[in-house]
């Protein structure tokens, strides 16, 4: 087996609201209550993970104006959930998305400052952008900003929330702060001190060019969606090349694709449960939901277990609101085609093949040893685990691939340090008051 | 009022900012020891000091019973993401979530966030009279049993039962429906000051508990009697209403007090009612309030929370346990409980019997 010195980093997602969690699975639990937040977390902090991660919702998706009513949907509010969980846990790190485009730099800055400060230094922050005029319908803001102002809105927030974070000395005295830019013109006192990671971690997610630049300039995680050696590659090497024109180090950029994983007894076994958890995953209602989302039509008609459409995709059309689209709807369809055609696959069929992102498949031994490979081959500092299963999903990976990965030197037997930054290896921000 | 309605009881535990969650939590503890129906935490984006509603979410699970109520202002702030964090406030505290609505008033607060100018007093609790009718549409957005996780039909939730909310206001509109399902509560427990006029118009249609600002018994059952007219005449059950005397308490190192009531020391603030003296000259000064029918029970404030709210529980709480005017432990789990307030019926879904 591989063995490497460069030891990986490990978070956990909480597999709450998408439309791969398996909430039909007999051990599928809930994904609001409390317990369920605690379960994983500590589970994460008992396997010595990094940090947990939430995701954020700020509207239900639609799908022919009507509210989604498929998948895992409804979560609590991240920032509070890990301030509760800063309760139960001692060591792991806690990550909440909070999107830029639909709050204010003073006041998250505050709530984040919260965060380190109740949790002895575990905070970090996902900065990401919000995408249009349907989620800005629940706020003051409604959807203004195009596509590049998200951008630059983004960045500019990341610089104020740092720059408050810098506004009281080390040694605890509070000085006033004014920010005058092209976004936000704010000015006054901030009222937390110096947190104690100096500033909570600051995790980017998204794969656009503008997306990468932000990572690269102001960022200290990067979460990928990068999470095949090939992609992994390329884009780990892509990233740490732009660090250098902003005076940083490849090391203080940490790249951590979100991959899925399904464990067996044997390889042989845990490609069985694979196929079972993708035939959970794409029901047949689910399979017509995943073919509108590319053709852009209504196909409630359509036999999920016959072919794929003859017609083609309407690409004007926008059958799903409050996702992000990926690619285009012709290419995918003719790329769905060819593959139903060279394997003689069903739509439904078709969709699980397509739209599958088991990333890591295999016993636990298999598991580990592909995990280090593809560390070894800069194809990631380490990963995002996303479990199947709420709350229950990480378990397994924790009893089982954990302990491997600790024998072959690939993972931590012990947290080194209280704070997030020091999991991940991060020098704590020097100050710039 | 009869003289044997049940006591209520709160205490807030900020002062002096403190940064170590250990400090509230054990407050906490010791008011939850004392039986309080609830703690409050004021916040303010000027006041330093750590994000209240973070605080007692850091609190909750170290803690069972006791309802945690922090000031979350509603000037410079969304309405969804307000009405989210206060509903998972009571999520992760399994129904003990309240909220403290406040306004910002000030010039310094607005620059801070540079987006709208400060604005009179009046216009601000107008707008959160808005936040807090959003807010609860939002809670009732989803029915209590939209989540239905059908395997046959491969539906998780009935999307019958969530709902747009559709509101449009004078300063924002929200589409909804909420991220959030329905918190434990229905409606986690609204708090406003409502002593001052604008204050008092939001807390009569939408408070569940008031706090009232006054020096003599007369004053604060006048107080009472019109927070109650003006809540039924907003068609809400006047009994529905708990409206505690907002009262600044230094225990110091008096243990009697050779003057008791409200008039042996200055008020704090304008209209504030303060109380110095000792913990059994409270006692006695509630219970002749409470029996009085003047209010329905005491929002203390401590000068100095460690040293005070140490005092208000094992020497004022205790004499009133031991007299039977107070209860000694928690019946209910949720802070609704505490407070004798039923869990509101969902709009919606009463809109749907209906029709």
């Amino acid at each position: 087996m591989t063995t490497t010195t460069r030891p990986m980093h490990l978070a956990a997602h909480f597999p709450g609201v998408n439309n791969t969690t398996v909430w039909t699975a007999p051990r599928a639990g809930s994904q609001i209550d409390f317990s369920s937040f605690e379960h994983l977390a500590r589970t994460a902090e008992r396997g010595l993970f990094d940090f947990f991660f939430l995701a954020e919702g700020l509207r239900l998706r639609e799908h022919h104006g009507r509210i989604h009513d498929l998948d895992v949907v409804g979560r609590p509010e991240s920032l509070t959930v890990l301030a509760a969980l800063a309760s139960v846990t001692h060591r792991i790190g806690l990550a909440a998305t909070v999107n830029t485009t639909f709050n204010e730099p003073y006041e998250l800055a505050r709530r984040l400052a919260t965060l380190d400060h109740l949790s002895g230094g575990r905070a970090a922050w996902n900065a990401v952008t919000s995408p249009d005029a349907f989620t800005g319908e629940n706020f003051r803001r409604g959807g203004y900003l195009d596509r590049a102002h998200r951008y630059t809105r983004a960045a500019e927030f990341v610089a104020t929330a740092r720059e408050l974070w810098d506004t009281w000395t080390p040694d605890g005295t509070p000085r006033p702060f004014a920010h005058h830019g092209r976004h936000f013109g704010i000015e006054g006192e901030f009222t937390v001190p110096r947190s104690p990671q100096g500033h909570p971690v600051v995790i980017q997610a998204g794969d656009s060019a503008e997306g990468r630049e932000f990572a690269a300039s102001a960022a200290d995680v990067i979460f990928t969606r990068h999470g095949t050696p090939e992609s992994g590659r390329a884009f780990y090497a892509d990233v740490k090349a732009r660090l250098a024109k902003y005076g940083r180090e490849r090391d203080e950029l940490r790249i951590m694709p979100g991959v899925t994983f399904v464990l067996g007894d044997t390889d042989a076994d845990a490609q069985e449960r694979a196929a079972e958890i993708r035939l959970q995953q794409v029901s047949p209602q689910n399979a017509i939901l995943a073919l509108e989302q590319v053709w852009g039509r209504d196909l409630s008609g359509h036999d999920p277990d016959g072919p794929l459409p003859a017609v083609d995709p309407d690409p004007t059309a926008s059958a799903t609101r409050g996702r992000v689209a990926h690619g285009d709807p012709l290419e995918t369809a003719a790329r769905w085609r060819a593959l139903s055609e060279r394997k003689g696959l069903s739509t439904r069929q078709t969709v699980i093949e397509a739209t599958g992102r088991q990333s890591f498949v295999g016993s636990p031994r298999t598991v580990a040893e592909r995990l280090v490979e593809f560390v070894a081959a800069d194809a990631a500092d380490g990963f995002v685990l996303v479990p199947h299963l709420t709350p229950g999903g990480l378990d397994e990976f924790v009893d089982r691939v954990v302990p491997l990965l600790q024998e072959r030197g690939a993972f931590r037997s012990e947290y080194g340090g209280p704070t997030l930054r020091s999991h991940l290896g991060l020098a704590e921000p020097v100050w710039k008051g | 009022m009869s003289a044997t309605a049940p006591l209520h009881l709160a205490a807030e535990i900020g002062g002096p900012p403190r940064y170590d969650p250990a400090h509230y939590i054990d407050l906490a503890r010791l008011a939850e020891r004392g039986a309080l129906d609830f703690v409050t935490l004021g916040d303010s984006f000027l006041r330093p000091g750590l994000d209240a509603l973070a605080v007692l979410a850091r609190v909750a699970p170290a803690t069972h019973r006791i309802g945690l109520v922090p000031t979350v202002t509603t000037t410079h702030t969304e309405p969804f993401h307000v009405s989210s964090a206060v509903a998972t406030l009571d999520w992760v505290s399994r129904g003990r979530a309240g909220w403290y609505v406040d306004v910002s008033t000030t010039g310094a607060e607005a620059r801070l966030f540079g987006r709208r100018p400060a604005a009179p007093a009046d216009e601000l609790w107008q707008e959160a009279g808005e936040v807090a009718d959003a807010s609860a549409r939002l809670w009732d957005s989803w029915e209590d049993d939209a989540e239905i996780r059908d395997a046959a039909t491969g539906r998780f939730v009935d999307r019958d039962k969530l709902h747009h909310i559709d509101f449009e206001g004078a300063f924002f509109s929200v589409r909804g429906p909420a991220i959030v399902p329905r918190p434990p509560q229905g409606h986690p427990v609204v708090v406003v000051d409502g002593t001052g006029g604008p204050a008092a118009r939001v807390a009569a249609r939408h408070a569940d508990v008031v706090l009232v600002r006054a020096t003599a018994p007369e004053r604060a059952a006048a107080l009472r009697a019109e927070l109650r007219r003006r809540a039924a005449a907003h068609g809400r059950d006047p009994r529905a209403l708990r409206v505690l005397l907002a009262l600044t308490v230094d225990l110091g190192d008096i243990e009697t007090a050779p003057e008791p009531g409200l008039e042996s020391g200055p008020p704090l603030s304008a209209g504030g009612s303060y109380y110095r003296g000792g913990p059994v000259d409270l006692a006695e000064l509630i219970t002749r309030w409470h029996r009085g029918g003047a209010v329905d029970g005491f929002h203390l404030t401590p000068i100095t929370p460690g040293r005070d709210l140490e005092r208000i529980v094992n020497g004022t709480v205790a004499l009133l346990q031991h007299r039977g005017l107070f209860r000694t432990f928690h019946p209910g789990g949720t802070l609704r409980e505490h407070l004798g307030l039923a869990r509101p019926a969902n709009r919606y879904a009463q809109e749907r019997g209906r029709a």
